[in-house]
């Protein structure tokens, strides 16, 4: 059988357990009609590059699928109907990596690089807020007059 | 090139994909298709990032699913 990966992504305002449902439920019609998942993986609630039926953000769930291309039909069409499924995407892939994906991966680690973010642009802005009334409105209006200069060269 | 007649040298660049411990090539990895695409959100052309033609058609297949996905943008503004 053919292996498909499969990535959709899911409504922001349905909760992660719901999605999880909804997982489960396209992971029985592929088992159900003779097919394998060989592994699902839950990328988060990641924001999206551009909106989407005017949503920011959505749930990514990936799906490793070895099925039948009929079973895989049936699977997509279930999946299309489904209101809370804003993208789907089906590809076929050569073989399937039982390691976890750069996803997974890079997960952990942006997780922790956002953290110390927050916490250095609320400094940040304790810092901004004190030197504001220091400083004049015109030598920040030229700095960023040379930087826009510097930027077209 | 063009006859000798530019003055200056410009290095061979080799094809960051071709070497036997290069990235694989993965819509799913962001961050590495940030590497190929402009500020504007398109693909650089492969004279600029001197990949190779087959990775090329590789990546640019790579980085239009990861647009569709919303892993990327159509378009900066």
């Amino acid at each position: 059988m053919p292996y498909y990966e499969s990535v959709f992504i899911a409504r922001p305002d349905i909760s992660s357990a719901q999605v999880e449902a909804l997982t489960e439920s396209m992971s029985k019609i592929v088992t159900e009609g003779g097919g394998k998942v060989a592994q699902t993986e839950y990328w988060g609630l990641k924001s999206l590059a551009y909106r989407i039926k005017k949503n920011r953000k959505g749930h990514y769930t990936m799906m490793a699928l070895d099925a039948p291309s009929n079973i895989v039909k049936e699977f997509e069409r279930n999946m299309r109907l489904n209101e809370d499924v804003l993208r789907l995407m089906t590809i076929r892939v050569d073989e399937l990596s039982d390691q976890p994906s750069v996803m997974m991966k890079n997960k952990h680690a942006r997780d922790e690089r956002t953290h110390q973010q927050d916490q250095n642009e609320e400094e940040m802005i304790e810092i901004a807020s004190h030197e504001l009334s220091a400083q004049s409105e015109n030598s920040i209006d030229l700095e960023h007059k040379e930087e826009i200069a510097g930027e077209d060269k | 090139m063009r006859g000798g007649r530019k003055p200056f040298f410009r290095r061979q660049k080799s094809c960051p994909f071709s070497s036997p411990d290069a990235p694989k090539i993965d819509y799913k990895d962001v961050k590495l298709l940030q590497r190929f695409i402009s500020e504007r959100g398109k693909i650089v052309p492969r004279r600029i990032t001197a990949v190779s033609s087959k990775k090329q058609r590789e990546l640019a297949r790579a980085i239009k699913r990861a647009r569709n996905l919303a892993l990327l943008p159509f378009v900066v503004e």
